[in-house]
């Protein structure tokens, strides 16, 4: 409950570039977490973070929910002979001491069943659940749908 | 050429019937996102650049077309004259006027091209592309598909295929080399 509170504190007092700010449980840091626009809501959204591991113990990401889609999933795109498929992930292994990247063309959350059409400039809750740090929810910021990206003045990309 | 002959020599024999045919020997009939007939004569003499995707896919679609809008503002009005295409595996869903809705999100030089199941089928195998529908819970579904961006020679001939996730500084050489 402290994190929902937490969350919701910080979805009332930040203002722009909400992608850009940085979520801590426990070891993990949460940030950089993005969406891009879709053409009304009948096509999936895509849900990007970047999560670095600071501690000694592995953990994973094992899940996300959000009131912004009826069915958020992990997905990866793999890309095998050429062919792109978007598996299921049933979980995005965070390992001790490393960062991991929900990404264009590589591990994502696809948010199907939209609420309403994401309209850049908008922002939404995403719930992560990790396998041992338990839930923590962070401000998504829809960006254009030709986004490569936030522009954070800290970003590793 | 060199990233996918290496590819396919590291993986399994040469096998040239798998690159796409030369743009006057395709067959296809599509329509383009402003409902206009597209068949490969039209692009006679010009340098072509084609993808196969669908709108309802939210992650390598958008990246590529993002890709590409950087590719072109990167080439600037040397690529005004290459025709950039996005041919859609998902006829089904991808009208002309979802595919206008589309693709008026990037950068304007690129067309998205659709058309009768039989017709995308025939352009899937003019460009030796691959594609299945992949059926999700709650019946949705996905597609899985090719992926590589394929360049022609203003005279029709294949050139090269940039993958997905090529880097840039590698990607726009590629293409200009197919301008002249």
């Amino acid at each position: 409950m402290n994190h929902f509170l937490l969350a919701a504190a910080l979805i009332l007092s930040a203002s722009a570039a909400m992608a850009c700010e940085t979520v801590t449980i426990g070891d993990l840091t949460v940030e950089h977490a993005w969406s891009k626009a879709t053409i009304g809501a009948g096509r999936p959204g895509v849900f990007y973070v970047e999560i670095t591991n600071t501690g000694s113990t592995d953990n994973a990401l094992v899940g996300i929910a959000t009131p912004a889609a009826g069915m958020p999933m992990l997905h990866e795109t793999v890309v095998q002979d050429g062919i792109a498929s978007m598996p299921h992930a049933m979980s995005i292994p965070v390992p001790a001491g490393q960062s991991v990247q929900l990404s264009p063309g590589g591990y994502h959350g696809m948010l199907m069943g939209l609420t309403n059409a994401l309209k850049e400039g908008d922002s939404f809750p995403v719930t992560l659940s990790f396998e041992k740090a338990g839930e923590v929810t962070v401000n998504v910021d829809v960006l254009s749908l030709r986004a490569e990206g936030p522009d954070c003045a800290d970003a590793g990309q | 050429m060199l990233g996918v002959g290496a590819y396919r020599t590291r993986n399994r024999p040469a096998r040239n019937e798998l690159l796409p045919l030369p743009i006057g020997e395709m067959s296809w009939a599509l329509t383009d996102h402003q409902g206009r007939s597209v068949r490969p004569k039209d692009w006679a003499g010009r340098p072509v650049m084609v993808f196969f995707g669908f709108t309802w896919c939210p992650d390598v679609c958008p990246t590529t077309l993002s890709d590409i809008s950087l590719w072109l503002e990167d080439l600037g009005a040397d690529a005004n004259r290459l025709i950039v295409a996005l041919i859609s595996v998902d006829p089904e869903r991808d009208t002309p006027v979802v595919l206008a809705d589309y693709v008026s999100n990037f950068d304007p030089r690129i067309i998205g091209l659709t058309g009768p199941a039989e017709e995308v089928a025939q352009a899937a195998a003019d460009f030796r592309v691959t594609y299945r529908r992949v059926d999700k819970d709650g019946g949705d579904y996905t597609m899985d598909h090719t992926a590589g961006v394929f360049l022609f020679h203003p005279d029709g001939r294949f050139v090269s295929i940039i993958d997905f996730h090529e880097d840039r500084r590698f990607a726009v050489p590629k293409i200009r080399r197919t301008l002249s």
